[in-house]
């Protein structure tokens, strides 16, 4: 019924979005469902794999291996995420005043995120090498035994949540600066006026001004964590021992070490439903507190 | 929130907080502020520091237990070795060409999606764009078996192409450019179509040339998103002369042909950081507002 300058016009979008999802679907979709028939399958080579149900799934269950990595990952969001978040906040409320300097300051807080993780993999390894590394030449200086700092299965996974920290700090600082420099300035004048000083006005009103900020950096950094490979690959591969082993280096492992291309699509899959299930309940959680305002 | 990106005029920055009023009386406690936050700054930026210094010094001295801040003697002699024995050359322009042509694809994709997505309303969009958002949570070691084995079907192993069509999907662009079309007025498209313009003409000749920060945004981070990418391109690329960069520096730390494969690794380190770091330096105010709208709402 409509006249072909309709439908043609019914048809731009898709012309626009066309590329995109031809991309998707090409280098996402398809491989995503690979990897859902993968898990249902053993693989041990790239040939045809073999059909077995949920086993892949079960494994999971009494795979020691499975365990640590699940533990080593909980550490290492713990240790990273929380800390990076604060830090991040500190330097915005102290960088968001008028101080001399201050957009060099922001600017050196900022410029580790540029290094791509191979890099601070490799300068990290050499700064904390135990028999030449900087830090500990240093430490010497002021008679400190040498720390193995990534040679240790006690020390590794600290000096790791360090360096990850380190490449992190930037980002939420930026992301907390903008959220800062939206909170309009009479707030805090009214509240100075009401004789709030500078930690009540920032319990009252800046850190519920920043909720919204503080949930989606939750997110990214959680997202970030659970997916931080490139460091942990360059510094440790895992090690010492299984210490350092996260989930997402127990997924490469699993495909391109020990061959199991169907046991790592489990694990996979598995991580990703950690990750989805971690969305949805942030996602309630701030609906629920935007109801309760 | 004041670092979003707006069309044509350049994010406004909210004057600070008491900015004007205060500096007075509280001078000493401020210094001491700017102090700690000096010694901090030097501290965050000292591995930087630390990666020139060691591709500068010789091999002897860095093979050392002795405290320093400044090699005795800094030389390029690290430089000179691995490019001499390495295509370090060929490295360079692998990554070169992989990131500026997906860089070039990923942008104009990024512009076109997120121009449907925020502009038409059409059968299938919510589901699309749902799906869009989902992949960035599905970590690429989960799809890097599948993915390998689409490349391979595709017969595109140890070219670029196997890392640029792949990357050139980029979610985090496509939700970028979106809600900054969403803040195009709509007046603006309807004035050109009032105009008799195409919904072609409409889009490349009206929306596109206000657009201006919106790509600048994009290129950046998609520029070092590529140059940086590491996992995909050591998956694809095998030989070493189709290395990239950062692929390449991975290899190096256990490379025997070295007298001291720090100083060359540091030396390729540099090589790495030093076009993003310039390119940084050149856009910082591009380069926040970049980051800052990946992290909005």
């Amino acid at each position: 019924m409509s006249r072909p300058g309709e439908r043609r016009a019914r048809l731009t979008p898709y012309v626009f979005i066309g590329p995109a999802a031809l991309l998707f679907a090409a280098f996402s979709l398809v491989p995503i469902i690979i990897a859902i028939t993968l898990s249902f399958q053993d693989t041990q080579t790239l040939g045809e794999g073999e059909w077995v149900g949920v086993d892949n799934f079960a494994k999971l269950g009494s795979d020691r291996l499975f365990r640590t990595a699940l533990i080593n990952t909980l550490v290492f969001t713990i240790g990273t995420v929380p800390t990076a978040m604060a830090a991040g906040l500190a330097l915005a409320v102290a960088l968001n005043r008028p101080l001399p300097g201050r957009g060099v300051l922001r600017a050196m807080f900022f410029v580790p995120m540029v290094a791509a993780g191979v890099v601070v993999g490799v300068i990290m390894s050499w700064i904390f090498n135990v028999d030449y590394g900087v830090a500990n030449n240093a430490l010497a200086v002021l008679g400190i035994d040498r720390i193995p700092w990534l040679t240790s299965p006690n020390m590794a996974m600290f000096t790791l949540i360090i360096v990850v920290v380190w490449t992190r700090i930037g980002f939420c600082m930026v992301i907390y600066l903008g959220a800062l420099q939206s909170i309009p300035s009479e707030l805090k004048e009214a509240a100075s006026i009401d004789g709030a000083d500078r930690w009540a006005r920032f319990r009252s009103i800046t850190v519920p001004m920043l909720t919204p900020t503080t949930s989606i950096l939750l997110i990214l950094n959680v997202v970030f964590s659970l997916q931080a490979f490139d460091v942990i690959y360059v510094m440790t591969g895992g090690g010492p021992g299984f210490s350092t082993t996260v989930l997402i280096q127990y997924v490469f492992r699993s495909a391109f070490q020990d061959g199991q291309m169907g046991y790592a699509a489990a694990l996979g899959l598995v991580l990703v439903g950690i990750l989805l299930v971690f969305t949805l309940l942030r996602q309630q959680a701030s609906k629920r507190a935007e109801s309760f305002l | 929130m004041s670092t979003t990106l707006r069309p044509t005029a350049p994010a406004v920055r909210t004057a600070p907080v008491g900015a004007g009023r205060r500096a007075r009386g509280t001078s000493p406690r401020r210094w001491l502020l700017v102090a700690a936050l000096t010694a901090l700054a030097l501290l965050m930026v000292f591995p930087l520091y630390w990666m020139v210094i060691s591709a500068l010094t010789p091999g002897g001295q860095s093979q050392s237990s002795e405290f320093y801040l400044w090699p005795e003697a800094p030389t390029l002699s690290n430089f000179g070795e691995v490019f001499s024995t390495q295509p370090v050359w060929r490295w360079i322009g692998n990554s070169l060409l992989i990131a500026v042509v997906t860089t070039a694809i990923s942008v104009c994709v990024s512009l076109g999606a997120g121009y449907a997505l925020a502009k038409y309303s059409f059968w299938g969009k919510g589901l699309l764009y749902t799906a869009f958002l989902i992949t960035i949570m599905i970590p690429i070691q989960v799809t890097l078996v599948p993915s390998f084995l689409v490349v391979a079907r595709l017969g595109l192993v140890d070219s670029p192409w196997a890392v640029i069509l792949p990357t050139a999907f980029d979610v985090v662009g496509i939700f970028i450019a979106r809600q900054f079309m969403l803040s195009v007025p709509d007046a603006l498209v309807e004035a050109a179509r009032v105009d008799g313009a195409g919904e072609f003409r409409a889009f490349f000749q009206v929306v596109l040339p206000t657009c201006g920060p919106l790509i600048g945004v994009l290129v950046i981070l998609a520029f070092m998103a590529r140059w940086n990418d590491f996992l995909w391109p050591m998956v694809v690329l095998q030989g070493n002369e189709s290395l990239t960069v950062p692929v390449a520096l991975s290899t190096l730390t256990n490379n025997p042909a070295f007298a001291s494969p720090w100083g060359a690794v540091m030396a390729v380190a540099t090589i790495t950081v030093l076009p993003i770091l310039v390119v940084f330096l050149a856009f910082q105010r591009q380069f926040v507002q970049g980051i800052s709208s990946t992290g909005i709402k």
